[in-house]
């Protein structure tokens, strides 16, 4: 009898705490949903161990509800496949999903609440996300996203003078990235003799990063379906 | 000396085995723009299979300037035996048809006779060059368009922006007309060892064949000769279309990754001219002129 109690407790707390997360979902959703589309202008900088990029402008296109475009200034971009990592709101597109307290941590400071969101619909590419989120500012300071096709993607939130839109200034994407290499005889390189040691080094062992620091927001000012062709 | 060389130059132009080199060079850069405009995003997509696993490219890959590193990667290899048609037949050729003896017969220094031959097919190699730029760079641009360069290297790829490429193109083909007077060198030095114009050609595109496939080998015992063979560094041009990084693994914009290899690379070839041209002056010198 005591165990039967015993399960019934954790079961209504569990239910509370599990409403506590939808609501606080929610609520972040709401914010989130403030933003009809928005325009934003920045600098991406593309840190994969195999790749030898600059710093580029870029220039970002968002519309509701899934609307994503990423075009650099003139020029070609690199970006991780699942173009869904760039983009936090597309985590929160639909309401189909169940959302689970896993707790809180101390990040930076800061206490964020853990939450974890499983897609109800076994079509969705997204197997899981986990959410760190700024209770007071309704705020997604992190976010890990696991997918079938295309692996795991961390995000990381800065937030400065758009955060009541809940859009960042900063947004840091950390994915793995598969060994890379060309048989010598397609790109006809016959020696490595004379490169030094320590830029092969560089270009070793290191998680990719996709760095994209915003400059300038134009929001909720409407934008044409040509933008995202 | 400088009517010397009009004249070398004019017999050069003259002669419709010259125009060869140009039509080959035109039908090989034809045939490589036809194919990539045709079937470029096919060809694109083969070569970065494995890149396009993790990543998404946006922007026009297959533009002129990647369409030119393609054909300088292709052609840059073949220009050798094309130049080796004109400067093997420097000397050789008047020996053949008997205008060598005739010609030393003139009251001209030996010495500025060859110098005015050997700058006469510096000429063409260099115009060579040129009409490659012109086909392979710039009227690429034209079709495909400009735009960031995106090169896959063996172990890692660069991605040069658009304004930062064109004075690596110059660089490039600079340093491709320094090799390619290599070669011309190398041509004009084994002209002198026959009377006739096949033997030096053919020499030629062996030495050039062999001292390839040497550089090409990975194997312990070549690679101690291999750093001291032209052909080893004719391919350094490749060098001015890499970047460098910084700590924080940014590419620096109008950076070289290794200059001192290009640096080196200049020199070895400097060093291969000096001795190819100054033993064919020497040899001349000496020689006994029957032909």
């Amino acid at each position: 009898m005591r165990i039967v109690l015993i399960f019934m407790l954790l079961g209504i707390t569990s239910s509370i705490h599990s409403q506590d997360v939808s609501t606080l979902v929610a609520k972040v959703k709401a914010k989130i949903d403030q933003v009809n589309d928005y325009t934003a202008e920045g600098k991406m900088k593309t840190d994969v161990a195999f790749i030898k990029a600059p710093v580029g402008k870029v220039k970002v296109f968002f519309r509701k509800p899934d609307r994503f475009k990423l075009q650099k200034d003139g020029g070609i971009s690199i970006l991780p496949k699942g173009g869904i990592s760039i983009n936090m709101r597309s985590l929160l597109t639909t309401e189909r999903f169940l959302a689970l307290d896993a707790g809180t941590i101390l990040l930076e400071g800061q206490t964020l609440r853990i939450v974890k969101l499983l897609p109800v619909e076994e079509s969705s590419d997204v197997v899981l996300t986990t959410l760190y989120i700024d209770e007071p500012s309704l705020l997604i300071k992190k976010a890990i996203s696991t997918t079938k096709e295309n692996g795991t993607y961390e995000m990381e939130m800065q937030y400065g003078n758009f955060s009541q839109y809940a859009l960042p200034d900063k947004v840091i994407i950390s994915f793995r990235t598969k060994d890379y290499k060309l048989p010598k005889g397609v790109t006809l390189e016959f020696s490595d003799e004379g490169k030094p040691k320590t830029e092969a080094e560089k270009l070793k062992n290191r998680k990719g990063r996709i760095e994209i620091s915003y400059s300038s927001y134009s929001i909720n000012k409407g934008l044409p379906d040509i933008v995202f062709k | 000396m400088w009517t010397l060389f009009q004249i070398e130059l004019f017999k050069i132009f003259r002669r419709p085995r010259t125009y060869i080199a140009f039509a080959a060079i035109t039908a090989l850069i034809g045939m490589v723009q036809l194919g990539l405009k045709v079937d470029g995003k096919e060809y694109a997509s083969f070569v970065m299979a494995d890149f396009n696993s993790t990543f998404t490219l946006e922007g026009n890959l297959l533009n002129g300037y990647f369409v030119c590193f393609i054909v300088l990667q292709l052609l840059l290899v073949h220009v050798p035996l094309l130049i080796a048609l004109i400067a093997a037949d420097m000397i050789s050729g008047e020996a053949n048809t008997g205008t060598l003896r005739l010609l030393m017969s003139k009251p001209i220094s030996r010495l500025e006779f060859i110098l005015a031959k050997y700058l006469a097919s510096v000429v063409y190699t260099i115009m060579l060059l040129v009409w490659v730029a012109l086909q392979a760079l710039f009227l690429s641009m034209l079709i495909f368009g400009t735009d960031d360069m995106f090169i896959m290297k063996s172990s890692y790829a660069v991605l040069i922006k658009s304004g930062d490429v064109f004075w690596r193109y110059a660089g490039a083909f600079c340093f491709a007309a320094l090799a390619m007077t290599t070669v011309a060198a190398l041509g004009f030095l084994l002209s002198l060892f026959a009377e006739n114009s096949i033997g030096p050609i053919v020499a030629t595109m062996s030495v050039i064949i062999v001292s390839t496939l040497l550089s090409t080998m990975n194997i312990p015992l070549f690679n101690l000769v291999k750093p001291y063979l032209f052909t080893t560094h004719m391919i350094t041009w490749k060098e001015f279309f890499d970047l460098q990084v910084n700590e924080l693994n940014e590419a620096i914009p109008g950076s070289l990754a290794y200059p001192e290899k290009i640096r080196t690379s200049i020199f070895i070839l400097l060093g291969h001219i000096v001795f190819f041209v100054g033993s064919a002056a020497l040899i001349f010198q000496r020689k006994d002129v029957l032909s």
